[in-house]
């Protein structure tokens, strides 16, 4: 998820959600945690991370893969320290690589860190595994639900933010295919790394689980019905600022017609619709004053071709001069400071 | 070699962040919310306007020139992390094919101006955040995020993630060396090799953080990373707050371009 596809709205939202998840998870942690977890955390983070500059090829395809580390995080550390360490790993990529980005980091850290720590972890990883046994059955599967419901997130992020004029079943039939594969990679290597570890050093490994476990307490389904009505919360508080945005409805009008442009009489339900969307909306389509005169063309599409030839020469010329404007601007300080020194 | 550069990147804005400019003195606090703000500023545009995005260029700008960052560094991290963005806003012409307008004849759809709104706002948000970290140090970004109020374990995690990303890169990049040097073209790059080595990575990175551990314990970690408490919010700092959000304000809600346009069409007749 980047910034550039993503409203407002759906970036609070889901930095919301994503600060109220470290929030709960650090004071699960702080209730009842072993001091020796912290420096395994950064330690493994930083392992992640490492291990993700390594590439291998992939069998058959030649094209080369890496480790997401997610699930290898809530393996070895635990849902609670998993998604704070996936999270602080997200936080620096957004931050020093620029992958992701800053707003939509919230929503990197909910795709990336919820699902595989707090669903797959707890209701497929555990229930599978008793004390080891189907290690890579559990990994596998844990690995494939996880990444599906992250990548099918990310569609829905992108549609409720309405940037990106893909289709929902276009994106969603892009989406989640690459992501099995994604997600098969991902789970094999996660349980081959575990498996080879443990047999060279598994009392290592034994340690790690023990810690794990001290603070791991069977409570989630407490967690996750906290989290299900605050996406509940969320999803209709973005749902009621998407519908003030007719671009979906427009979409499916055109599915139906199987043209761009409705016929005219159809219009009146459509502006109908507008209406009580916008009587419903408090902030019906942004109403900033200037967003508005740029964005009326879009709404009525029959005032397009009466668009003022003046004001299309302004706006090229008046954009030819701001860019002048701000090269010459960082010329001077550059030339400034050249003097300056 | 993918593996170095990566690794020697990320050393280098680090490098970057520690020098003494106007940009780097300011309080981390500020830049941290502007750059929000800025970002924020940014991507609540609706899709299809262009120009009027194009004023918020003045804050790289500043950043870029007055922090005294290499324009060639941000290009390069702006290519690298492009694709995705690319991938997807491609998709924007191909979708939406209602005409928005004519320039000289040649037709103009709604498609194409959002295809080039989702670019500008990427190059616009991206280079924001490398100019951000760029020029402010990683203590004075987890200082802000302290006084943010965000929870002091996941700060904790960011300081050590930051310092160690550094010592085991260092390390999986002497494993990896040691094994290109003992395998010719691609071998060594299987899945099993692979395997060996990350899983020899990992249990390292545990003893590791054993010894860790006990060096911290050694001279006095109680669980809380202690820091510097105070930092002083100067004059200029309240200053440069107060002017970028004007700026903003001035760049969201004021058809700047238009503005200047006018005044320039004005100017010729």
């Amino acid at each position: 998820m980047a910034d550039a596809l993503i409203s407002p709205e759906v970036g609070i939202s889901f930095w919301a959600l994503s600060l109220g998840g470290i929030a709960y998870s650090a004071k699960k942690l702080k209730d009842n945690m072993d001091d020796r977890l912290i420096p395994l955390m950064g330690v493994l983070g930083a392992f992640v991370f490492a291990a993700q500059m390594i590439n291998f090829t992939i069998p058959a395809t030649g094209s080369s893969g890496h480790l997401g580390g997610g699930m290898l995080l809530s393996i070895l550390l635990g849902p609670y320290a998993a998604f704070i360490v996936m999270a602080s790993i997200l936080t620096i990529q957004a931050l020093f690589f620029a992958d992701g980005g800053l707003l939509a980091l919230g929503c990197n850290i909910w795709n990336l860190g919820f699902y595989t720590s707090f669903i797959a972890y707890p209701f497929i990883y555990k229930t599978f595994t008793k004390r080891g046994k189907n290690l890579f059955i559990a990994t596998l599967l844990s690995s494939i639900i996880g990444l599906q419901l992250g990548a099918f997130s990310v569609v829905l992020q992108t549609y409720f933010s309405g940037i990106s004029e893909l289709p929902f079943n276009t994106f969603v039939m892009l989406m989640q295919p690459i992501h099995l594969a994604i997600g098969i990679v991902e789970g094999l290597i996660t349980a081959a790394i575990i498996r080879f570890a443990a047999s060279v050093k598994p009392d290592i490994l034994e340690a790690v689980y023990n810690l794990n476990n001290q603070t791991y307490t069977r409570s989630m389904k407490k967690v996750i019905g906290l989290f299900v009505i605050l996406t509940f919360i969320v999803g209709g508080f973005l749902s009621w600022f998407a519908s003030t945005n007719p671009d979906g409805l427009e979409w499916s009008v055109e599915k139906v017609y199987g043209k761009p442009e409705l016929p005219e009489k159809e219009g009146g339900i459509i502006a109908k619709v507008k209406e009580i969307q916008e009587k419903l909306a408090i902030l019906p389509d942004y109403t900033f004053k200037k967003a508005e005169t740029k964005e009326a063309p879009a709404q009525e599409e029959e005032s397009y071709p009466n668009i003022d030839v003046g004001t299309t020469v302004s706006g090229i010329a008046g954009s030819i001069m701001v860019i002048l404007l701000l090269m010459g601007t960082g010329f001077l300080i550059k030339a400034f400071k050249k003097r300056a020194v | 070699m993918k593996f170095d550069n990566e690794f020697f990147s990320l050393g280098y804005i680090d490098r970057l962040s520690y020098k003494e400019t106007f940009i780097h003195n300011i309080d981390a606090r500020v830049k941290l919310a502007i750059s929000m703000m800025f970002i924020v500023c940014v991507v609540s545009f609706p899709k299809h306007v262009v120009l009027s995005l194009i004023p918020f260029f003045l804050f790289p700008v500043i950043f870029l020139t007055v922090g005294e960052i290499p324009l060639g560094f941000i290009v390069k991290r702006l290519v690298i992390v492009i694709p995705f963005v690319f991938f997807i806003a491609i998709f924007n012409p191909i979708f939406e094919k209602r005409v928005a307008f004519y320039i000289f004849n040649i037709p103009i759809t709604y498609g194409i101006l959002s295809f080039f709104s989702i670019l500008i706002r990427f190059v616009l948000s991206v280079s924001m955040i490398i100019l951000l970290v760029a020029t402010t140090s990683f203590s004075g970004i987890c200082y802000a995020l302290r006084y943010f109020r965000v929870p002091e374990i996941f700060i904790t995690q960011l300081l050590f993630l930051y310092r160690y990303i550094f010592v085991l890169s260092e390390e999986a990049m002497r494993m990896v060396r040691a094994k290109d040097m003992r395998s010719f073209g691609n071998k060594g790059t299987e899945l099993k090799f692979y395997v060996k080595l990350t899983g020899t990575l990992l249990i390292r990175s545990i003893l590791r953080a054993e010894k860790i551990y006990h060096a911290m314990l050694s001279r006095g970690f109680n669980g809380i990373m202690p820091y510097r408490k105070k930092r002083v919010f100067e004059k200029r700092d309240f200053l440069f707050l107060i002017v970028s959000m004007l700026f903003l304000y001035l760049f969201r809600f004021f058809d700047i371009i238009k503005f200047v346009g006018r005044i320039f069409v004005r100017g010729l007749s």
